[in-house]
């Protein structure tokens, strides 16, 4: 069977890659655009590793044939910092000490951008709940918690000024 | 999966020709599919997309009730504020399943069609008394929600047919719905039980309609007729619940397994059809 042509959007640039027959937008991600941040911890949805956002929504790659991201507008964890300057969830990620061996990093980062696109104002449980779906065996997700609170903050007060 | 193709017809006649091809599988969100695919567990041809069929996505209101698109994500059917006034049930049956991520993805028609007993969309679907609009090679055909699941992933779906949307039917003042589960974690897991319960009141609050369905504690999710038939003519006084609930455990037929046995999820049933109709009456505007 033959490779499919695939034309979407990634962190606002227009790509192109062939997609092999059955390929995931995870794989599609690493393997043809070398964007290797967004990480495969289980490929089967449990994780969240791989959580990539498509079209405004977040969802896991692994669980995406990239076939489907055909004319779509994907958002990866590349696509978060402005050149060298970081992304306050980056910046707060790094204050809080809220990474150990960063695996689930780019997952959580990218989850927690989602939700601040949608709420810039989430209360503790709120955010506790929208991550459930990023593991992580290293932080305890007490510091990720604190990070991401700290960083909307941040983003609050940014936005009223 | 060296054999695969991937097509994404944008008409239901084109996803029909599709499908009708041997080996075509159809794909909404891909939260069941695809982990199915990558385990090895199912070897498909042909991947037919129904996202991009018309019809498929979207909510919209006719004739008095609601028609959802079968492969309309959970993410979407939670931020619709008059599907989740007015279905309460419906929508926090498919809002419980997974994670945010899986929400951005997962579908009430992928849930159904997936035929895992344990669905947690398809009670109060059920209870709802939803229909499902099929497309296939003779046209389209409208067939109750409970008649869809044959077994554990077993469909009455015919060759070359796929679900377009649901609907739920129009409805009266004073009427909701509530639809709980039980799982071992808040997140992340496999109702040990689940029940829907939709109920319509006059303005007395007595109960002139009900509707109760339950999950996980039989080969497919059961609509028990008995159990509704106890909460009619009620207030929802001790009597009827205590009916209802022993016809919700008279009609289980579960399995043991590591997450609950089958007295426990027998009588976990009940529980959680009683309180589902505690909160169904509640939401419909009567108070205990
Ligand atoms: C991490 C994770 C957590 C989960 N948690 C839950 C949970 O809490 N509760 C729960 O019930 N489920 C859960 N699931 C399972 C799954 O997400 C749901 O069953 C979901 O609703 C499936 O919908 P989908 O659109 O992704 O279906 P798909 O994977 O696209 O399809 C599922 C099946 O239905 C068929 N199909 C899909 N759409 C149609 C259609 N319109 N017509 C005919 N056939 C069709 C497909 O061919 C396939 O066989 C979870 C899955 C994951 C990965
Ligand atoms: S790799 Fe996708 S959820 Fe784990
Ligand atoms: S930092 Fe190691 S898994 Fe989260």
């Amino acid at each position: 069977m033959s490779k499919t042509h695939v034309s979407a959007t990634v962190n606002g640039d227009p790509v192109e890659f062939l997609a092999a027959p059955g390929m995931t937008l995870l794989d599609a991600l690493r393997e043809e655009l070398n964007l290797t941040g967004s990480k495969e911890g289980c490929g089967s949805g449990d994780c969240g590793a791989c959580s990539v956002i498509l079209d405004g929504r977040l969802v896991c790659s692994c669980l995406v044939l990239a076939a489907e991201v055909e004319g779509r507008r994907v958002e990866t964890i590349e696509g978060l910092a402005h050149g060298s300057e970081l992304h306050p969830l980056q910046q707060k990620f790094l204050e809080h000490a809220a990474l150990q061996c960063g695996v689930c990093t780019p997952g959580l980062l990218v989850a927690a951008k989602a939700l601040l696109d949608s709420n810039p104002d989430p209360t503790e449980s709120e955010t506790r709940y929208w991550l459930a779906g990023n593991l992580c065996r290293c932080t305890g997700y007490d510091k990720v918690i604190r990070a991401v609170m700290d960083a909307a903050a941040e983003l609050r007060q940014v936005r009223a000024a | 999966m060296s054999q695969l193709a991937y097509l994404a017809p944008s008409s239901p006649e084109q996803a029909v020709i599709a499908l009708s091809a041997a080996g075509a599988r159809p794909l909404a969100g891909g939260t069941d599919l695809l982990v199915q695919l990558r385990a090895g567990r199912t070897k498909p041809d042909i991947i037919v997309d129904l996202k991009r069929v018309a019809g498929a996505i979207g909510v919209r209101e006719e004739a008095g009730g609601f028609v959802v698109g079968a492969a309309t994500s959970g993410a979407v059917l939670g931020e619709h504020a008059r599907l989740s006034r007015i279905w309460p049930g419906v929508v926090e049956g498919a809002k419980l399943i997974g994670s945010t991520q899986v929400q951005g993805r997962a579908s009430l028609g992928g849930n159904l069609c997936n035929a895992s007993p344990a669905a947690d969309g398809v009670p109060a679907l059920i209870a709802a008394r939803a229909t499902c609009m099929i497309v296939g090679p003779n046209g389209q055909r409208e067939a109750p929600v409970e008649s869809i699941v044959t077994g554990p992933g077993q469909t009455s779906l015919g060759p070359g047919e796929f679900l377009l949307a649901f609907r739920l039917p129009p409805r009266p003042a004073f009427a909701s719905d509530a639809y709980l589960r039980l799982t071992p974690r808040t997140e992340m897991d496999i109702a040990v039980a689940g029940a829907g319960v939709n109920l319509a009141l006059d303005a007395d609050g007595v109960v002139t309609q009900a509707h109760v369905a339950i999950g996980a504690v039989a080969p497919t999710a059961l609509l028990v007729a008995d159990a509704g038939a106890a909460l009619v003519g009620s207030r929802l006084n001790e009597a009827s619940l205590a009916a209802m609930e022993a016809a919700v455990r008279a009609a289980c037929r579960p399995i043991s397994d590591k997450r609950g046995t089958e007295e426990y999820r027998t009588r976990i049933a009940g529980v959680l059809a009683r309180r589902a109709a505690r909160i169904a009456y509640q939401r419909a505007g009567a108070t205990l």
